[in-house]
Protein backbone atom coordinates (compact mmCIF):
# COMPACT_ATOMS: atom_id res chain seq x y z
CA UNK A 1 0.00 0.00 0.00
CA UNK A 2 2.05 3.04 -1.14
CA UNK A 3 -0.06 5.77 -0.96
CA UNK A 4 1.51 9.03 -2.53
CA UNK A 5 0.87 11.41 -4.89
CA UNK A 6 -0.74 10.29 -7.45
CA UNK A 7 -3.88 10.10 -4.77
CA UNK A 8 -3.52 13.88 -5.28
CA UNK A 9 -3.55 13.57 -8.90
CA UNK A 10 -6.49 11.28 -9.37
CA UNK A 11 -8.11 13.64 -7.02
CA UNK A 12 -8.16 16.27 -8.80
CA UNK A 13 -8.41 14.67 -12.05
CA UNK A 14 -11.83 12.79 -10.75
CA UNK A 15 -13.08 16.32 -9.80
CA UNK A 16 -11.86 18.02 -13.26
CA UNK A 17 -14.19 15.03 -14.98
CA UNK A 18 -17.28 15.38 -12.82
CA UNK A 19 -16.84 19.61 -13.43
CA UNK A 20 -16.92 19.02 -16.94
CA UNK A 21 -19.47 16.29 -17.03
CA UNK A 22 -21.78 19.04 -14.77
CA UNK A 23 -21.27 22.04 -17.09
CA UNK A 24 -20.85 20.33 -20.21
CA UNK A 25 -22.44 16.90 -20.77
CA UNK A 26 -25.42 16.70 -18.28
CA UNK A 27 -27.50 20.11 -19.04
CA UNK A 28 -27.26 19.82 -23.06
CA UNK A 29 -28.49 16.35 -22.33
CA UNK A 30 -31.43 16.70 -19.86
CA UNK A 31 -32.29 19.87 -22.23
CA UNK A 32 -32.76 17.91 -25.19
CA UNK A 33 -34.53 14.82 -23.32
CA UNK A 34 -37.03 16.84 -21.53
CA UNK A 35 -37.94 19.50 -24.58
CA UNK A 36 -38.47 15.59 -26.56
CA UNK A 37 -40.62 14.67 -23.36
CA UNK A 38 -42.35 17.67 -23.56
CA UNK A 39 -43.05 17.35 -27.63
CA UNK A 40 -43.82 13.52 -26.61
CA UNK A 41 -46.66 14.60 -24.39
CA UNK A 42 -47.59 17.93 -26.32
CA UNK A 43 -47.69 15.69 -28.76
CA UNK A 44 -50.30 13.02 -26.70
CA UNK A 45 -52.42 15.61 -25.92
CA UNK A 46 -53.11 16.64 -29.42
CA UNK A 47 -53.93 13.42 -30.85
CA UNK A 48 -55.78 13.03 -27.80
CA UNK A 49 -57.84 16.43 -28.77
CA UNK A 50 -58.15 15.60 -32.30
CA UNK A 51 -59.58 11.75 -31.28
CA UNK A 52 -62.27 13.96 -28.86
CA UNK A 53 -62.77 16.42 -31.68
CA UNK A 54 -63.55 14.04 -34.50
CA UNK A 55 -65.57 11.97 -32.27
CA UNK A 56 -67.47 14.86 -31.53
CA UNK A 57 -67.68 15.75 -35.05
CA UNK A 58 -68.98 12.59 -36.07
CA UNK A 59 -71.50 12.70 -33.58
CA UNK A 60 -72.73 16.16 -34.95
CA UNK A 61 -72.45 14.96 -38.29
CA UNK A 62 -74.97 11.92 -37.36
CA UNK A 63 -77.27 14.23 -35.53
CA UNK A 64 -77.39 16.47 -38.62
CA UNK A 65 -78.09 13.34 -40.81
CA UNK A 66 -80.68 11.90 -38.78
CA UNK A 67 -82.28 15.48 -39.27
CA UNK A 68 -82.07 15.67 -42.24
CA UNK A 69 -83.60 12.32 -42.73
CA UNK A 70 -86.20 13.42 -40.71
CA UNK A 71 -87.10 17.01 -42.84
CA UNK A 72 -87.02 14.71 -45.76
CA UNK A 73 -89.78 12.33 -44.78
CA UNK A 74 -91.45 15.40 -42.87
CA UNK A 75 -91.31 16.37 -46.37
CA UNK A 76 -92.10 13.33 -48.01
CA UNK A 77 -95.27 12.93 -46.11
CA UNK A 78 -96.46 16.90 -46.56
CA UNK A 79 -96.07 16.01 -49.96
CA UNK A 80 -98.04 12.86 -49.83
CA UNK A 81 -100.61 14.43 -47.93
CA UNK A 82 -100.65 16.95 -50.26
CA UNK A 83 -101.30 15.18 -53.41
CA UNK A 84 -103.74 13.42 -52.11
CA UNK A 85 -105.76 16.75 -51.24
CA UNK A 86 -104.96 17.94 -54.71
CA UNK A 87 -106.38 14.54 -56.08
CA UNK A 88 -109.60 15.17 -53.12
CA UNK A 89 -109.94 18.94 -54.17
CA UNK A 90 -109.72 17.52 -58.30
CA UNK A 91 -112.19 14.38 -57.22
CA UNK A 92 -114.58 17.23 -55.84
CA UNK A 93 -114.46 19.84 -58.42
CA UNK A 94 -114.57 16.79 -61.39
CA UNK A 95 -117.94 15.78 -59.54
CA UNK A 96 -119.24 19.35 -58.79
CA UNK A 97 -118.80 19.80 -62.38
CA UNK A 98 -120.86 17.41 -63.19
CA UNK A 99 -123.08 17.69 -61.32
CA UNK A 100 -123.28 21.20 -62.89
CA UNK A 101 -123.55 19.91 -65.99
CA UNK A 102 -125.94 17.07 -65.33
CA UNK A 103 -128.30 19.55 -63.45
CA UNK A 104 -127.26 22.09 -66.17
CA UNK A 105 -128.76 19.31 -69.12
CA UNK A 106 -131.61 18.61 -66.88
CA UNK A 107 -132.68 22.25 -66.55
CA UNK A 108 -132.23 22.46 -70.64
CA UNK A 109 -134.19 19.15 -70.65
CA UNK A 110 -137.05 20.13 -68.60
CA UNK A 111 -137.12 23.51 -71.24
CA UNK A 112 -137.36 21.56 -73.75
CA UNK A 113 -139.74 19.46 -72.05
CA UNK A 114 -141.93 22.84 -71.25
CA UNK A 115 -141.29 23.83 -74.40
CA UNK A 116 -142.44 20.67 -76.55
CA UNK A 117 -145.58 21.23 -73.57
CA UNK A 118 -145.84 24.48 -74.63
CA UNK A 119 -146.12 23.47 -78.05
CA UNK A 120 -147.97 20.69 -78.02
CA UNK A 121 -150.62 22.81 -75.22
CA UNK A 122 -151.05 25.74 -77.95
CA UNK A 123 -151.16 23.15 -80.54
CA UNK A 124 -153.35 20.95 -78.75
CA UNK A 125 -155.44 24.27 -77.95
CA UNK A 126 -155.36 25.53 -81.29
CA UNK A 127 -157.14 22.09 -82.54
CA UNK A 128 -159.60 22.43 -79.68
CA UNK A 129 -160.38 25.89 -80.64
CA UNK A 130 -160.76 24.36 -84.52
CA UNK A 131 -162.48 22.26 -83.53
CA UNK A 132 -164.90 23.79 -81.30
CA UNK A 133 -165.19 26.30 -83.49
CA UNK A 134 -166.38 23.69 -86.23
CA UNK A 135 -168.47 22.37 -83.60
CA UNK A 136 -169.97 25.47 -82.97
CA UNK A 137 -169.31 27.42 -86.53
CA UNK A 138 -173.23 27.60 -86.76
CA UNK A 139 -174.17 28.43 -83.07
CA UNK A 140 -171.64 30.52 -81.27
CA UNK A 141 -170.37 33.94 -82.07
CA UNK A 142 -166.33 34.04 -82.07
CA UNK A 143 -166.85 36.88 -80.88
CA UNK A 144 -169.56 36.71 -78.08
CA UNK A 145 -167.66 33.55 -76.88
CA UNK A 146 -163.55 34.61 -77.55
CA UNK A 147 -163.25 35.47 -74.03
CA UNK A 148 -164.53 31.72 -72.94
CA UNK A 149 -162.77 30.21 -75.25
CA UNK A 150 -159.22 32.20 -74.54
CA UNK A 151 -159.70 31.17 -70.65
CA UNK A 152 -159.96 27.53 -71.58
CA UNK A 153 -156.79 28.20 -73.68
CA UNK A 154 -155.36 29.61 -70.87
CA UNK A 155 -156.40 26.28 -68.29
CA UNK A 156 -154.91 23.53 -70.94
CA UNK B 1 12.04 -8.07 -18.96
CA UNK B 2 9.19 -10.09 -18.10
CA UNK B 3 11.13 -13.68 -19.14
CA UNK B 4 13.54 -13.29 -16.37
CA UNK B 5 10.92 -12.51 -13.81
CA UNK B 6 8.38 -15.19 -15.19
CA UNK B 7 10.97 -18.20 -14.20
CA UNK B 8 10.01 -17.91 -10.56
CA UNK B 9 6.55 -17.22 -9.66
CA UNK B 10 6.98 -15.00 -7.20
CA UNK B 11 8.87 -13.04 -9.83
CA UNK B 12 6.25 -13.34 -12.18
CA UNK B 13 3.13 -12.10 -9.26
CA UNK B 14 5.99 -8.88 -7.97
CA UNK B 15 6.36 -8.11 -11.64
CA UNK B 16 3.02 -7.64 -12.48
CA UNK B 17 1.77 -5.77 -9.29
CA UNK B 18 4.25 -3.63 -9.34
CA UNK B 19 3.60 0.19 -10.06
CA UNK B 20 5.80 2.24 -12.92
CA UNK B 21 6.96 5.05 -10.71
CA UNK B 22 8.13 8.32 -11.09
CA UNK B 23 9.69 10.04 -8.05
CA UNK B 24 8.73 14.22 -8.05
CA UNK B 25 10.29 14.84 -5.14
CA UNK B 26 12.10 13.52 -1.76
CA UNK B 27 10.17 10.66 0.01
CA UNK B 28 7.71 7.67 -0.69
CA UNK B 29 4.90 10.06 -0.83
CA UNK B 30 6.50 12.15 -3.97
CA UNK B 31 6.11 9.48 -6.58
CA UNK B 32 3.89 8.93 -8.90
CA UNK B 33 2.12 5.93 -10.33
CA UNK B 34 2.54 7.09 -14.45
CA UNK B 35 0.77 3.88 -15.17
CA UNK B 36 -2.40 4.34 -12.62
CA UNK B 37 -2.40 8.21 -13.83
CA UNK B 38 -1.83 7.40 -17.14
CA UNK B 39 -4.76 4.84 -17.76
CA UNK B 40 -7.18 6.71 -15.53
CA UNK B 41 -6.52 10.28 -17.45
CA UNK B 42 -6.85 8.67 -20.64
CA UNK B 43 -9.80 6.42 -19.71
CA UNK B 44 -11.57 9.77 -18.43
CA UNK B 45 -10.86 12.08 -21.10
CA UNK B 46 -11.52 9.14 -24.02
CA UNK B 47 -14.85 8.55 -22.13
CA UNK B 48 -16.50 11.70 -21.34
CA UNK B 49 -14.81 12.85 -24.41
CA UNK B 50 -16.68 10.51 -26.20
CA UNK B 51 -20.25 11.49 -24.03
CA UNK B 52 -19.20 15.31 -24.72
CA UNK B 53 -18.95 14.58 -28.78
CA UNK B 54 -22.00 12.81 -28.83
CA UNK B 55 -24.04 15.24 -26.20
CA UNK B 56 -22.74 18.24 -28.67
CA UNK B 57 -25.24 16.81 -31.55
CA UNK B 58 -28.05 15.77 -28.97
CA UNK B 59 -31.20 16.58 -30.62
CA UNK B 60 -34.77 17.03 -29.25
CA UNK B 61 -36.13 15.39 -31.78
CA UNK B 62 -35.52 11.74 -33.41
CA UNK B 63 -32.07 10.73 -31.73
CA UNK B 64 -29.45 9.03 -33.07
CA UNK B 65 -28.15 5.44 -31.88
CA UNK B 66 -25.18 6.80 -30.66
CA UNK B 67 -27.59 9.52 -28.59
CA UNK B 68 -29.71 6.61 -27.53
CA UNK B 69 -27.41 4.90 -26.30
CA UNK B 70 -25.63 7.62 -23.99
CA UNK B 71 -29.38 8.63 -23.19
CA UNK B 72 -29.40 5.22 -21.48
CA UNK B 73 -27.01 5.86 -19.53
CA UNK B 74 -28.41 8.79 -18.48
CA UNK B 75 -31.68 7.12 -18.00
CA UNK B 76 -29.96 4.52 -15.85
CA UNK B 77 -28.09 7.14 -13.13
CA UNK B 78 -30.85 9.69 -13.43
CA UNK B 79 -33.16 6.73 -12.28
CA UNK B 80 -31.38 5.71 -9.46
CA UNK B 81 -30.09 9.39 -7.93
CA UNK B 82 -33.93 9.91 -7.99
CA UNK B 83 -34.66 7.66 -5.78
CA UNK B 84 -32.20 8.52 -3.97
CA UNK B 85 -32.03 12.12 -3.12
CA UNK B 86 -34.88 14.23 -3.32
CA UNK B 87 -33.10 17.50 -3.59
CA UNK B 88 -32.27 19.43 -7.10
CA UNK B 89 -29.70 16.19 -8.67
CA UNK B 90 -29.48 17.87 -12.06
CA UNK B 91 -27.25 20.86 -10.62
CA UNK B 92 -24.47 18.07 -8.96
CA UNK B 93 -25.64 14.80 -7.71
CA UNK B 94 -26.30 13.20 -10.68
CA UNK B 95 -23.69 14.55 -12.77
CA UNK B 96 -20.80 13.41 -10.50
CA UNK B 97 -22.90 10.14 -10.43
CA UNK B 98 -22.65 9.45 -14.28
CA UNK B 99 -19.18 10.64 -14.29
CA UNK B 100 -17.93 7.90 -11.60
CA UNK B 101 -20.22 5.16 -12.76
CA UNK B 102 -18.60 5.63 -16.17
CA UNK B 103 -15.23 6.37 -15.20
CA UNK B 104 -14.80 3.48 -12.80
CA UNK B 105 -16.59 0.76 -15.46
CA UNK B 106 -13.78 2.06 -17.78
CA UNK B 107 -11.00 1.73 -15.00
CA UNK B 108 -12.60 -1.90 -13.68
CA UNK B 109 -12.97 -2.97 -17.64
CA UNK B 110 -9.10 -3.01 -17.86
CA UNK B 111 -8.97 -6.34 -16.18
CA UNK B 112 -10.41 -7.63 -19.28
CA UNK B 113 -7.19 -6.81 -21.20
CA UNK B 114 -4.66 -9.80 -21.29
CA UNK B 115 -2.03 -8.88 -18.68
CA UNK B 116 0.85 -10.85 -20.65
CA UNK B 117 0.04 -9.68 -23.77
CA UNK B 118 -0.29 -6.06 -22.61
CA UNK B 119 3.24 -6.70 -20.77
CA UNK B 120 4.57 -8.36 -23.60
CA UNK B 121 3.84 -5.15 -25.92
CA UNK B 122 4.83 -2.63 -23.53
CA UNK B 123 8.23 -4.24 -23.18
CA UNK B 124 8.96 -4.00 -26.54
CA UNK B 125 8.35 -0.48 -26.40
CA UNK B 126 10.85 -0.50 -23.31
CA UNK B 127 8.11 0.10 -20.92
CA UNK B 128 8.88 -2.89 -18.24
CA UNK B 129 6.52 -2.17 -15.45
CA UNK B 130 3.17 -1.16 -16.18
CA UNK B 131 -0.45 -1.99 -14.48
CA UNK B 132 -3.48 -1.15 -16.86
CA UNK B 133 -6.34 -1.42 -13.85
CA UNK B 134 -6.04 2.06 -11.83
CA UNK B 135 -8.80 0.99 -9.76
CA UNK B 136 -6.44 -1.84 -8.54
CA UNK B 137 -4.32 1.08 -7.34
CA UNK B 138 -5.46 2.29 -3.42
CA UNK B 139 -4.36 5.43 -4.66
CA UNK B 140 -7.26 5.99 -7.20
CA UNK B 141 -9.79 4.53 -5.02
CA UNK B 142 -8.41 6.48 -2.37
CA UNK B 143 -8.58 9.58 -4.29
CA UNK B 144 -11.98 8.78 -5.13
CA UNK B 145 -13.82 8.38 -1.88
CA UNK B 146 -11.98 11.20 -0.41
CA UNK B 147 -12.84 13.45 -3.00
CA UNK B 148 -16.80 12.29 -2.47
CA UNK B 149 -15.93 12.57 1.18
CA UNK B 150 -14.99 16.08 1.12
CA UNK B 151 -17.92 16.96 -1.36
CA UNK B 152 -20.08 15.30 1.94
CA UNK B 153 -18.67 17.38 4.34
CA UNK B 154 -18.70 20.37 1.92
CA UNK B 155 -22.78 19.55 1.23
CA UNK B 156 -23.20 19.13 4.81
CA UNK B 157 -21.83 22.28 5.59
CA UNK B 158 -23.67 23.98 2.66
CA UNK B 159 -27.11 22.15 3.47
CA UNK B 160 -27.12 22.87 7.34
CA UNK B 161 -24.65 25.72 8.37
CA UNK B 162 -21.29 25.28 10.24
CA UNK B 163 -22.97 25.71 13.31
CA UNK B 164 -25.58 22.89 12.41
CA UNK B 165 -22.72 20.43 10.82
CA UNK B 166 -21.25 20.96 14.38
CA UNK B 167 -24.45 20.49 16.32
CA UNK B 168 -24.80 17.42 14.38
CA UNK B 169 -21.77 16.30 15.35
CA UNK B 170 -22.40 16.33 19.21
CA UNK B 171 -26.23 16.10 19.34
CA UNK B 172 -26.89 12.81 16.78
CA UNK B 173 -28.08 10.17 17.02
CA UNK B 174 -28.57 9.61 20.48
CA UNK B 175 -29.27 12.96 21.54
CA UNK B 176 -28.44 16.03 22.86
CA UNK B 177 -27.97 16.15 26.40
CA UNK B 178 -23.80 17.26 27.19
CA UNK B 179 -22.98 13.89 29.01
CA UNK B 180 -23.59 11.86 25.22
CA UNK B 181 -21.66 14.47 23.71
CA UNK B 182 -18.81 12.47 23.57
CA UNK B 183 -20.72 9.25 22.41
CA UNK B 184 -22.58 11.13 19.79
CA UNK B 185 -18.97 12.55 18.71
CA UNK B 186 -17.28 9.28 18.65
CA UNK B 187 -20.02 7.68 16.64
CA UNK B 188 -20.06 10.13 13.96
CA UNK B 189 -15.94 10.11 13.76
CA UNK B 190 -16.10 6.35 13.22
CA UNK B 191 -19.11 6.88 11.01
CA UNK B 192 -16.97 9.12 9.02
CA UNK B 193 -13.40 7.81 8.84
CA UNK B 194 -15.12 4.22 8.07
CA UNK B 195 -17.48 5.68 4.97
CA UNK B 196 -14.29 6.31 3.03
CA UNK B 197 -11.91 3.38 3.77
CA UNK B 198 -15.37 1.21 3.45
CA UNK B 199 -16.11 2.84 -0.43
CA UNK B 200 -12.70 3.07 -1.20
CA UNK B 201 -11.18 -0.79 -0.16
CA UNK B 202 -14.31 -2.10 -1.53
CA UNK B 203 -13.54 -1.25 -5.28
CA UNK B 204 -10.02 -1.63 -4.62
CA UNK B 205 -10.36 -5.23 -2.69
CA UNK B 206 -12.25 -6.24 -5.78
CA UNK B 207 -10.28 -5.32 -8.73
CA UNK B 208 -7.23 -6.30 -6.85
CA UNK B 209 -8.26 -10.06 -5.94
CA UNK B 210 -9.58 -9.80 -9.93
CA UNK B 211 -6.40 -9.22 -11.14
CA UNK B 212 -4.31 -11.81 -8.61
CA UNK B 213 -6.52 -14.57 -9.96
CA UNK B 214 -5.63 -14.09 -13.54
CA UNK B 215 -2.14 -13.64 -12.89
CA UNK B 216 -2.65 -17.19 -10.79
CA UNK B 217 -4.09 -18.17 -13.38
CA UNK B 218 -1.05 -17.23 -15.91
CA UNK B 219 0.89 -18.86 -13.73
CA UNK B 220 -0.53 -22.00 -13.93
CA UNK B 221 -0.44 -21.62 -17.79
CA UNK B 222 3.41 -21.59 -17.26
CA UNK B 223 3.28 -25.11 -16.25
CA UNK B 224 2.51 -27.05 -19.01
CA UNK B 225 0.15 -28.11 -21.96
CA UNK B 226 -2.63 -29.10 -18.85
CA UNK B 227 -1.80 -25.88 -17.03
CA UNK B 228 -2.29 -23.98 -20.00
CA UNK B 229 -5.38 -25.54 -21.07
CA UNK B 230 -6.79 -25.60 -17.46
CA UNK B 231 -5.46 -21.88 -17.10
CA UNK B 232 -7.19 -20.81 -20.51
CA UNK B 233 -10.73 -22.55 -19.32
CA UNK B 234 -10.23 -20.85 -16.22
CA UNK B 235 -9.41 -17.67 -17.11
CA UNK B 236 -12.07 -17.53 -19.71
CA UNK B 237 -14.95 -18.42 -17.21
CA UNK B 238 -13.05 -16.08 -14.19
CA UNK B 239 -13.18 -13.14 -17.39
CA UNK B 240 -16.97 -13.94 -18.20
CA UNK B 241 -17.93 -13.53 -14.42
CA UNK B 242 -15.30 -10.84 -13.95
CA UNK B 243 -17.61 -8.73 -16.51
CA UNK B 244 -19.92 -9.05 -13.58
CA UNK B 245 -17.92 -7.67 -10.73
CA UNK B 246 -16.68 -5.25 -12.98
CA UNK B 247 -19.93 -3.72 -13.44
CA UNK B 248 -21.39 -4.29 -10.37
CA UNK B 249 -18.56 -2.56 -8.55
CA UNK B 250 -18.98 0.15 -10.81
CA UNK B 251 -22.42 0.35 -9.98
CA UNK B 252 -21.90 0.01 -5.65
CA UNK B 253 -19.82 2.54 -6.15
CA UNK B 254 -22.15 4.94 -7.82
CA UNK B 255 -24.53 4.50 -5.48
CA UNK B 256 -22.37 5.02 -2.58
CA UNK B 257 -21.46 8.36 -3.67
CA UNK B 258 -24.95 8.98 -4.18
CA UNK B 259 -26.14 7.86 -1.23
CA UNK B 260 -23.08 9.87 1.26
CA UNK B 261 -23.81 12.65 -0.56
CA UNK B 262 -27.64 12.47 -0.57
CA UNK B 263 -27.17 11.67 3.63
CA UNK B 264 -25.00 14.51 3.75
CA UNK B 265 -28.21 16.89 2.67
CA UNK B 266 -30.38 15.66 5.25
CA UNK B 267 -30.76 16.87 8.76
CA UNK B 268 -31.04 14.04 11.62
Amino acid sequence: MDIGFTLVAQAIAFFVLIVFTMKFVWPPLLNAIETRQKEIADGLAAGEKGRAELEQSSKRAAEALAEAKQKASEILSLAEKRATQIVEDAKGTAKAEGDRIITGAKAEIEQEINRAKEGLRQQVSTLAIAGAEKILRKEIDAKAHAEILTAIAQEL
Amino acid sequence: MATEHALTPSGYISHHLSFNTQAIGEGSFWTIHVDTLVMSVLLGVIAMGLIWWVVRGATAGVPTKRQAFIELLFGFVDDQVKNIYHGNRHSFIAPAAMTVFVWVLLMNAMDFLPIDVVAKGLAAVGIEKWRSVPTSDINTTFALALTVWFLMIFFAIKAKGLGGWIHELFCSPFGTNPLIWPANFLFNLIEYVSKPLSHSLRLFGNMYAGEVIFLLLGLWAATGVTGTIAGAILGAGWSIFHILIVALQAFIFMMLTVVYLAMAHESH
